[in-house]
């Protein structure tokens, strides 16, 4: 086994040491395989990204309460009475004045102009109760101050801020014959409701004709395993037709869609990049055996095995693979990770601001598809090199 | 390898044929030939004559289309390709026209390459190495490349790798093909001293009657048989 390794350690060291002299061909695939994680990483770490929005948006402990057969806001409805049976269910968590933590909230989307294009774009209007803050719990004004109760104020969440022109504290917004005027701007620990603008329900639902109802219910409860007994409260009692979801749930289950297809683009794209990278690669490795060939077939005729060639090939190969694969990755790391950006939640037919993510898994797994480029561009030269015929070979000059 | 008394070399009744397309060249043709153990055997013949392919055949570089290659009591013909590769690195060294030293290792790492298919420690290998140096003439040379080094002084290295492992047999395919006179005549010098000092048995193939009159035996190949004018 150490003769084995010494013989691979050997052959792969000369391999590496005659790289300089086909710098060329050994840059251009690098560059190649450096391109497909590029693409690769650039474009999941907007899955990434997006996902992220919607998993940092979720919390186990809060319940939401849509109307029976619903699985969005923008289709679910309740009323008031609704909202106050739920507010009076079992297991949720009550303020310091033995309030119960529930937000009876409409859901209106608006149009507003992008920032970067001047295009308009769908936005949410959120009509909240005062116990909303609460029970996201970590709402944190940037800019400004709460709206008021009771007035046409609104606070904007910073990725719609940053995304939307006319956002601005102090400015208003004019949405039909309502005017609005934008008094804060606040986090929400990068979760989705960075990209809404909140407002007073009460203000809201005149301003929409909805009289005196709602669409959802925010429920903060006790613990996380209250659910349960929050759930089949409010399911069994026949005076309601409504169904809860786990905060943490809901937000998962709207970026399934969009996760699912922006990924399935990027390995796409990636993938058919790859196979250019993977000629580029088998070009480099033929070029190599070739002009290696009077070695290889030395080293044959000294006693060098067979395997320890084909196994120095394929590591020359992964070498230069992963050199491209690191490049390709650092270079998205430095374009990519952080870039803010909004695209369309399908689920609420809105905006959600998000920014690209690069994560140390996204990097392992371009690095992998770069270490599969570069074994399966060495292999065929591999092999053909532990093929040379060595008598013949041994004379080539 | 056994070599008391008996030939080291026994090739019987060989034929070696090679296909270029449709037509088949028969480049050696019922050859036979007996070497003894501490020969130094020339052999020499016109382009085309199988002295090279002859050399494949006794290095295990190539196999006989008919006929048996015996070297050391073992029919070498018919080895599997693992181990021929085995065989060859225990028992035979190879020296080039063109010297075949890798240019991006030392003379003193291409001299080990050999080592590397034993179980030697590295400071054992160092010590044959150096040996092997000083044998040829090039203690003084060990951390230099092939480009640092004259065309005698590399050929001296490839001999040194050749007898690295102490072979019995030293199979060289036009030592001299590729220097000057003086370089040839030293290499020749060199490949003498292994023959009678250290009881190398050698085999040659050279163009060259003057390298082929430092040789104890010659024979003569033609159209892939021995000529009448030597015979085996």
């Amino acid at each position: 086994m150490l003769n084995w390794l010494s013989q691979i350690s050997a052959i792969t060291l000369a391999n590496l040491k005659t790289l300089p002299e086909r710098r060329g061909a050994a840059v251009a695939a690098a560059v190649g395989i450096a391109g497909v994680v590029t693409v690769l990483v650039g474009v999941l770490s907007i899955a990434e990204g997006f996902q992220r929005v919607l998993a940092v948006s979720g919390s186990p402990d809060v319940a939401i309460v849509l109307r029976s057969g619903s699985d969005a806001e923008m289709n679910s409805g309740l009323t008031h009475d609704d909202t106050r049976l739920i507010a009076d269910a079992p297991g949720l968590a009550r303020n310091a004045a033995n309030l119960p933590l529930a937000s009876a909230e409409l859901f209106v989307v608006i149009n507003l102009p992008k920032r970067s294009t001047g295009t308009d774009a769908n936005v949410p209007l959120r009509g909240v109760s005062p116990a909303a803050f609460d029970v996201r719990g970590n709402l944190m004004m940037l800019e400004g101050r709460r709206f008021e109760p009771g007035k046409n104020e609104v606070i904007v969440g910073a990725g719609a801020a940053r995304q939307f022109s006319g956002l601005d504290v102090g400015k208003t917004v004019r949405v039909g014959q309502t005017e609005w005027v934008v008094v804060g701007v606040f986090a929400a620990g990068g979760g989705v409701a960075e990209s809404e603008i909140w407002t007073d329900a009460a203000v809201l639902q005149p301003a929409y004709h909805r009289g005196d109802t709602y669409q959802a219910v925010y429920a903060k409860l006790i613990s996380a395993e209250a659910f349960h007994t929050f759930t089949d409260a409010l399911t069994t009692n026949p005076q309601l037709s409504i169904k809860a979801v786990r905060q943490s749930d809901f937000y998962a289950d709207q970026s399934t869609q969009l996760v699912g297809f922006v990924k399935g683009i990027g390995i796409t794209i990636a993938a058919l990049m790859a196979v250019g990278a993977l000629f580029g690669a088998l070009n480099t490795m033929y070029s190599s055996v070739a002009a290696r060939t009077r070695e290889i077939a030395t080293l044959r005729a000294l006693g060098f095995g067979s395997s320890p060639v084909v196994v120095s090939v394929l590591l020359e190969s992964l070498a230069l693979a992963l050199a491209g694969g690191v490049l390709g990755a650092a270079g998205a790391w430095l374009a990519f990770d952080g870039h803010t950006t909004s695209t369309m939640n399908w689920q609420t037919f809105s905006q959600v601001a998000f920014a690209f993510r690069v994560s140390p898994a996204l990097l392992v797994q371009a690095i992998l598809w770069a270490a599969m480029i570069g074994v399966l561009g060495g292999l065929f030269p591999a092999i053909r090199a532990a093929r040379i015929p060595i008598a013949a070979a041994l004379r080539e000059t | 390898m056994t070599t008391d008394q008996s030939p080291l070399i026994r090739i019987a009744d060989v034929d070696k044929t090679y296909r270029r397309g449709a037509e088949e060249i028969r480049v050696l043709a019922g050859l036979s030939l007996t070497v003894q153990c501490g020969e130094f055997l020339a052999l020499m013949g016109p382009s085309g004559s199988g002295k090279s392919t002859l050399l494949n055949l006794l290095g295990g570089l190539d196999r006989p289309t008919r006929g048996t290659v015996e070297i050391g009591g073992e029919r070498i013909d018919a080895l599997s390709d693992r181990r021929l590769a085995g065989w060859r690195a225990r028992h035979v060294g190879l020296v080039f026209q063109f010297y075949n030293l890798l240019p991006v290792m030392t003379a003193e790492r291409n001299v080990e390459l050999p080592l590397l298919l034993t179980h030697l420690s590295k400071a054992d290998r160092r010590k044959h190495v150096a040996t092997a140096l000083a044998i040829v003439g090039l203690a003084h040379r060990t951390s230099h490349y092939p480009r640092q080094l004259s065309g005698g002084e590399q050929q001296r290295v490839g001999i040194a790798r050749a007898i690295v492992t102490d072979p019995t047999l030293l199979l060289c395919d036009e030592p001299t093909g590729d220097l000057d006179r003086k370089s040839g005549d030293e290499i020749l010098s060199l490949l003498q001293t292994l023959n009678r000092e250290q009881g190398k048995t050698i085999i040659m193939v050279t163009h060259d009657p003057h390298a082929s009159s430092r040789a104890s035996r010659t024979v003569h190949l033609d159209k892939g048989q021995l000529s009448a004018a030597a015979p085996a």
